[in-house]
């Protein structure tokens, strides 16, 4: 009897990772392209559509870069935390404390001149790494389930914010809508010329990827969080302190993501908004982001950029094909099942060949 | 407390946990065999969408709730097929089904937002139950159906739990499925059953918010809801039972909290349910010590025969 069968492999071919992620990218492009066709519309002129307003006018281009900046910084974090098998899903609350912070620090900071702009970034990174280090605590010391508890603070997050806005810090020359007044002009981040990207958060984010796999390669913190990827057991075993290695990658992480929601509000909207409208899923698609990038901070930029090229063309969809913007959550969606559906061809090959019907061998993945 | 209030308090601690509960049990079966399900918010909102669909297309509850069921159930069974099957990592296509459905149902649901359903569930009693005094008014008269339900799988999984021979299966596979592979027992067989049991469940809890308790579609009813549940799994520490009294501590803890609406702006009393998980889960966590307290052996470990 010929059959599929799972044989693993002796060694994974460097080329393989890049273009498992690579793939599970464009068969979930296919997958959408059956959307469009479901809409009634051709997916060939919806794509190009796409293609002609995302990647070949400067402007668009502009809008994927800028998208890709909170995805970035969030998906560093995230792609460190994953080495140490911490589940943040907490980014999206994150984003938030961190944009909460830097709005504290544009509305009622005033007189620091120059200054004001390291003190945003700094004060989003501080509340944002508090922020993340109760679900670190919480899982370092007793054990608390950190998936569960950083979704909660994402909720906790949305509602603080949206009290704000519609409570203490509501603006005063506002009507009608909820959100802040307007931040003063010397906070507004300078932006590339033509677009909305703004390019200080750009450049840390960058900065930050390089940061983190060195620390990653290089540092006993890096080889700490390692170890504890490797399970705690091998951690313990390797004398790794649980409770600092996790609390400083928890720090680490958060703090990145806060930096993106100060990006957020005084590169683009120069106020304290609706939380869903400065993160559009950011931290929830980050995610997506560090397991495309297979958790390695220099691949990150890239899996940022088709990402944010993801939700550019959201927007495209939204705007010149009419279509409802939900379907960038299905995208994303289906780019993780397809992701984690071809995760096992890394460690095993598929090949037809010639078994006994007892001497299958059940296909395989990475364990948790 | 005068027993008035302690019965209205009760009754709607069932109205507001009953979801909570549908799905923690759901997730409890399917952790009892091993396995994480981090997707039950998307079963949950495409069951939602599809019982509402189905019911406002038909004009039957009934029919709403079998497709919400069904649509539950295959998104757990995609989850099941992933990490039991293909033995992908379970977070990670957890994750992607609970973003992905969330989206879907959204998206399905678009031009359902708002509209009234003419097949809403009714309230109904239980006739002999309602008169026991106490328990009769708090939690039997005047539900909706889904409530009962709910009351009854929980002692009905506690006793195939913790009675019967299938659940010493379903158990076994969770604590330890080397054994029971050596037994005989089809591991990859019950979890995936179990989990695609509990996504039934999780869509029968949206349902029971978009055929009963609204009923109405609105665009991300369930709200977080779903991994409230999943935090009501662990609370209950895997237990049927105690995920009543943890559902109904819940619920009677929101009812409540609607009583600070005079001191507290609407926002800030929103966020309380997602908070009080939190600190519900470190109570546990406190109580039990350091690590996981009761969780089964084998949770969130891929099953492969002939490796350790």
């Amino acid at each position: 009897m010929r059959r599929l069968a799972w044989v693993p492999r002796a060694h994974t071919p460097p080329w393989l990772p890049a273009g498992v992620s690579l793939g599970a990218f464009v068969a979930a492009l296919l997958v959408t392209a059956g959307i469009f066709a479901a809409y009634g519309l051709n997916p060939v002129t919806a794509y190009a559509t796409i293609v002609e307003r995302t990647l070949l006018s400067w402007r668009g281009f502009g809008e994927v870069v800028r998208k890709s900046i909170p995805l970035l910084l969030a998906g560093v974090g995230m792609a460190l935390a994953l080495r140490a098998r911490f589940w943040n899903i907490g980014a999206e609350g994150q984003i938030l404390a961190g944009a909460v912070a830097a709005s504290a620090v544009a509305l009622f900071l005033p007189g620091l001149g120059s200054f004001v702009i390291p003190v945003l970034y700094l004060a989003a990174f501080v509340a944002a790494a508090a922020y993340g280090l109760v679900p670190a605590f919480l899982k370092a010391r007793l054990g608390v389930n950190e998936i569960i508890t950083t979704l909660m603070l994402n909720y906790v997050a949305i509602y603080v914010v949206r009290w704000l806005i519609n409570g203490p810090w509501r603006g005063r020359s506002v009507t009608g809508f909820s959100y802040s007044d307007r931040f003063p002009r010397e906070t507004y981040l300078p932006v590339l010329e033509g677009t909305r990207v703004h390019l200080p958060t750009l450049v840390i984010g960058l900065v930050l990827a390089v940061v983190v796999a060195w620390l990653l390669r290089s540092t006993r913190l890096g080889f700490s969080i390692r170890l504890l990827g490797e399970g705690p057991e091998a951690a313990r075993y390797a004398g790794v302190r649980l409770l600092p290695t996790t609390l400083a990658l928890a720090a680490l992480a958060a703090g990145a993501a806060g930096l993106a929601g100060a990006g957020e509000v005084a590169g683009i909207h120069h106020r304290l908004i609706e939380p869903t409208s400065i993160s559009l899923g950011y931290g929830y698609t980050a995610i997506l982001v560090a397991l495309l990038a297979r958790s390695r901070p220099l691949a990150t930029p890239i899996a940022a950029l088709l990402l944010g090229w993801v939700f550019a063309a959201g927007d495209v969809m939204k705007v010149s094909l009419q279509l409802p913007f939900q379907i960038t959550d299905v995208i994303t969606g289906v780019t993780l099942l397809l992701l984690v559906a071809s995760e096992p061809l890394l460690t095993h090959r598929p090949s037809w060949r010639v078994v006994k019907p007892q001497a299958t061998t059940r296909p395989a993945g990475r364990s948790t | 407390m005068d027993v008035e209030l302690l019965t209205t308090t009760l009754a709607r601690a069932l109205a507001f946990g009953t979801p909570l509960l549908l799905v923690a049990l759901g997730e409890i079966v399917a952790e009892r065999s091993g396995v994480v399900n981090l997707g039950v918010e998307g079963a949950m909102m495409l069951g939602a969408v599809a019982g509402f669909v189905v019911a406002a297309i038909t004009g039957s509850a009934i029919l709403g709730l079998a497709a919400a069921a069904l649509a539950g159930a295959l998104t757990a069974a995609l989850h099941a097929t992933l990490s039991v099957v293909l033995l992908a990592n379970q977070h990670v296509s957890g994750l992607a089904i609970a973003i992905g459905g969330v989206g879907l149902a959204n998206l399905v649901g678009r031009d359902w937002v708002g509209r009234p359903l003419p097949a809403a569930m009714p309230f109904v009693s239980v006739p002999v139950l309602k008169d026991v005094p106490l328990l009769g008014p708090a939690l039997f008269t005047d539900q909706y159906v889904l409530s009962y339900v709910a009351l009854a799988a929980a002692v009905l999984l506690w006793w195939l739990t913790f009675r019967t021979r299938l659940g010493l299966t379903v158990r076994a596979v969770g604590e330890s499925p080397i054994a029971a592979d050596t037994s005989g027992v089809s591991v990859r067989r019950v979890r995936f059953l179990a989990v695609t049991f509990g996504g039934l469940m999780a869509g029968l809890g949206g349902a029971y918010l978009s055929l009963a308790y609204r009923p109405s579609w609105g665009e991300n009813i369930t709200n977080g809801m779903g991994w409230i549940a999943l935090g009501l799994t662990i609370f209950a520490l895997w237990h049927p039972l105690r995920a009543i009294g943890a559902a109904l501590l819940f619920g009677a803890f929101f009812t409540l909290s609607f009583r600070l609406q005079s001191v507290l702006p609407p926002e800030l009393l929103t966020l309380l349910p997602y908070l009080v998980t939190i600190v519900a889960l470190t109570l546990i966590a406190l109580r039990g010590g350091r690590g996981a307290v009761g969780a089964p052996e084998a949770l969130g470990t891929p099953y492969r025969r002939g490796e350790r």
